[in-house]
């Protein structure tokens, strides 16, 4: 009884309000439903379908009646060669996100102490240029480059003339290297709006304290940081471990990758539902992994945000 | 051992000279404050200390070893910033021990050390914050208890109090001394704020365009400044011209005005320097002892603050004085009276840089 008594005072000022203005909730949801609305058409509905569509026999396209399946989850099991790509292209993926976030942390450090003005700015236009250039074209430069008797042996022969080639075209390396020329902006990007922010009086405070240049590496700036490497290595990760192109261009024979299988589901063997149980196989194992990473980045740094 | 010395220092950014030929003295355990306008160098001299800024040419010595050389690490200082400039990924604790692991302190050891350095700051138990979880004026303790935890062998800030409010600045400043005094360590700060300098330290430096024109304990460089760019600065300062008639200055309407400090020879041109407080308004006019000095003046406009009031005046030369009066009686002189400024021959102060 008291609580209701209590209650309705407090209650009648909003009910009164409401007459001549929209309650809170309701620009809130006004304010969300484009954001939202967009999320849903364009994201989250394709998704719902492939999902659906991963748990059929048959791409529903055509006119053969469809049942549901559990049969392409069971790939991995039925299918034991697709753990073997599943595990390479894991591989891959660690390799070149690895690279990334050592090439990509010295050159953000690079850019954000060592150049200011006009410099950085023509210096961070030039690290985005491959984001301009198609990929396709980016990818096959790199054969150019690779192959035997490409630019790289060229350049070689001119040194030592009598050397064999060192072109390693369609190998994995080859691979890695295209995805890490493709994916570094991302993580020079990231690790520089990380690196940006640190103040100068942070770096000679650390320095008047007695620390060189290796201890301010380790304990100030990598740790400073830590949020954009992250955030660099997911974004990276994720799309290499889908990525196709890379592998099948600078590939060749050793270029068969998770992508490359999911890309020939959907386009070569029309096998749709395969190729989204795939995909979303995994979506599953990414996740696995970033949820096992940020619990060791969560207890190695001791609870740091 | 830890007093610094500077010898000859020079520094030129460009075509600026920045810092001119600077030689001087901070002794051992002493608190001196670099005072000047922006511009004048404070941060350039003190980051040469620190080794942030090598000098083009001279010498800095810490504790009698020639550290011009030397790099900021090895240089053994405490430094706080005006920004604080604490680790943000770092607990409190953290950032004061990260001195010691540096000077391989690590442990309980270091944990004791901590403690006590967050102690005297008046910080203790706050050790598992992060320095977000602080107020502004606690961080800066924390960059305090951060820079004296490893005992430098000079402390050096540059305007560490400038970034809080008017009366955490107060407060800060009392715990500064008391700090200072307890470690007795050689201290060098930089102000923009006269009277923290005046209060804070056993000698203040006045410098202007890369150079220190005086140096000395607070009451020597208020009382007697050498030039009138030291007595502008520090204080409000009234001059008067005139010129050299034996011994004494004449101004243009013809008054005497004597002086503490000997005066240029006859017939030179000179100035002095009075400061407004040590003036004295004698509305009755009645002849004094003759041993004061004495000038006509009108009173152009009275300001009145409560305790204190601040007269403008013209004096019969037409220069325009300033007077501070304590209102001790209540009684307020009507503006636009003429009245008699009295003082002593001891607080007239010749300007070396006379013309
Ligand atoms: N890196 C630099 N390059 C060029 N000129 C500089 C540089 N650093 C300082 N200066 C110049 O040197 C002069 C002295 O600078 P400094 O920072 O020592 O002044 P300050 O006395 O500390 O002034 P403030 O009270 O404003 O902090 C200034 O005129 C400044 O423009
Ligand atoms: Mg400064």
């Amino acid at each position: 009884m008291p609580a209701d008594t209590l209650a309705r005072p407090a209650a009648s000022p909003p009910g009164a309000a409401a007459g001549h203005r929209l309650p809170s909730w309701f620009s809130t949801a006004a304010l969300l439903l484009p954001t939202y609305g967009w999320l849903l058409i364009a994201i989250f509905l394709p998704l719902c379908t492939m999902l659906a569509f991963s748990f059929m026999n048959a791409t529903p396209m055509g006119r053969a009646p469809v049942v549901f399946t559990l049969k392409h989850y069971k790939a991995f099991v039925t299918q034991p060669y697709l753990v073997g790509i599943a595990w390479d292209s894991l591989v891959i993926g660690f390799w070149t996100t690895f690279l990334c976030a050592v090439l990509g942390f010295f050159a953000a450090l690079a850019l954000a102490r060592a150049t200011a003005g006009r410099a950085r700015e023509t210096l961070l236009i030039l690290i985005l240029l491959p984001f301009w250039t198609n990929g396709l074209v980016r990818v096959f430069s790199w054969t150019m480059v690779l192959r035997e008797g490409g630019f790289l042996d060229v350049l070689l022969h001119s040194v030592w003339p009598g050397a064999g080639s060192i072109g390693f075209l369609y190998t994995r390396p080859a691979i890695v290297l295209g995805l890490v020329h493709g994916y570094l902006p991302y993580m020079i990007l990231t690790c520089y709006i990380a690196l940006v922010t640190i103040d100068d009086a942070i770096i000679e405070a650390a320095q008047s304290l007695g620390a060189r240049w290796w201890t301010i590496l380790t304990r100030v700036l990598l740790p400073m940081a830590l949020p954009g490497l992250t955030t660099g290595a997911i974004l990276t990760f994720v799309p290499v471990i889908g990525s196709f192109m890379e592998p099948r261009i600078l590939g060749g024979r050793v270029g068969v990758t998770m992508g490359t299988v999911i890309e020939d589901q959907f386009t070569q063997a029309f096998n749709w539902p395969l190729g989204a149980a795939l995909s979303f196989t995994m979506l599953a194992v990414i996740l696995a992994i970033f949820a096992t990473f940020s619990g060791v980045l969560r207890r190695s740094t001791g609870g740091m945000a | 051992m830890t007093n610094v010395d500077i010898t000859s220092v020079a520094k030129t950014y460009g075509q600026t000279p920045v810092l001119a030929d600077i030689t001087t003295h901070f002794a051992e355990g002493s608190f001196t404050s670099l005072l000047g306008p922006s511009g004048s160098g404070k941060t350039t001299l003190l980051r040469i200390v620190a080794g942030f800024i090598t000098p083009d040419s001279g010498k800095v010595a810490i504790g009698g070893a020639d550290v011009t050389d030397t790099p900021v690490y090895a240089r053994n200082i405490g430094m706080v910033f005006q920004s604080y400039a604490l680790f943000p990924h770092m607990t409190v604790a953290q950032n004061v021990a990260f001195g010691l692991a540096r000077r391989g302190i690590r442990g309980a050891e270091a944990r004791k050390l901590v403690d006590r350095a967050l102690e005297m700051v008046r910080l203790p138990g706050f050790g598992e914050r992060r320095p977000k979880q602080l107020s502004g004026g606690q961080q800066q303790r924390v960059a305090l208890a951060r820079a004296v935890v490893i005992q430098p062998s000079v402390l050096l800030l540059d305007e560490p109090l400038s970034a809080l409010d008017r009366r955490l600045r107060q407060e800060m400043q009392v715990e500064l001394k008391r700090i200072q005094r307890e470690t007795g360590l050689t201290t060098i700060f930089v102000t923009h704020d006269q009277e923290e300098a005046l209060a804070l330290s056993d000698k203040v430096a006045i410098l202007d365009r890369g150079r220190i024109v005086q140096m000395g304990p607070p009451a020597e460089v208020y009382e007697q400044p050498k030039t009138r760019f030291a007595a502008e600065f520090l204080g409000d300062t009234n001059f008067l011209k005139g010129t050299v008639v034996d011994g004494a200055l004449r101004l243009s309407d013809g008054t005497l005005i004597r002086t503490g400090a000997p005066l240029p020879a006859t017939g030179a041109a000179a100035m002095v320097a009075v400061r407004p407080e040590k003036m004295r308004i004698d509305a009755a006019g009645k002849a004094g002892d003759g041993a004061e000095n004495r000038l006509s003046a009108r009173i152009d406009h009275v300001i009145y603050a409560g305790p204190a009031l601040t007269y403008a005046l013209t004096a019969s030369d037409s220069t325009a004085l300033k007077i501070f009066a304590q209102n001790s009686t209540g009684a307020i002189h009507a503006e636009g009276s003429d009245v008699s400024l009295v003082w002593q021959p001891a607080h007239t102060i010749p300007m070396e840089d006379a013309a």
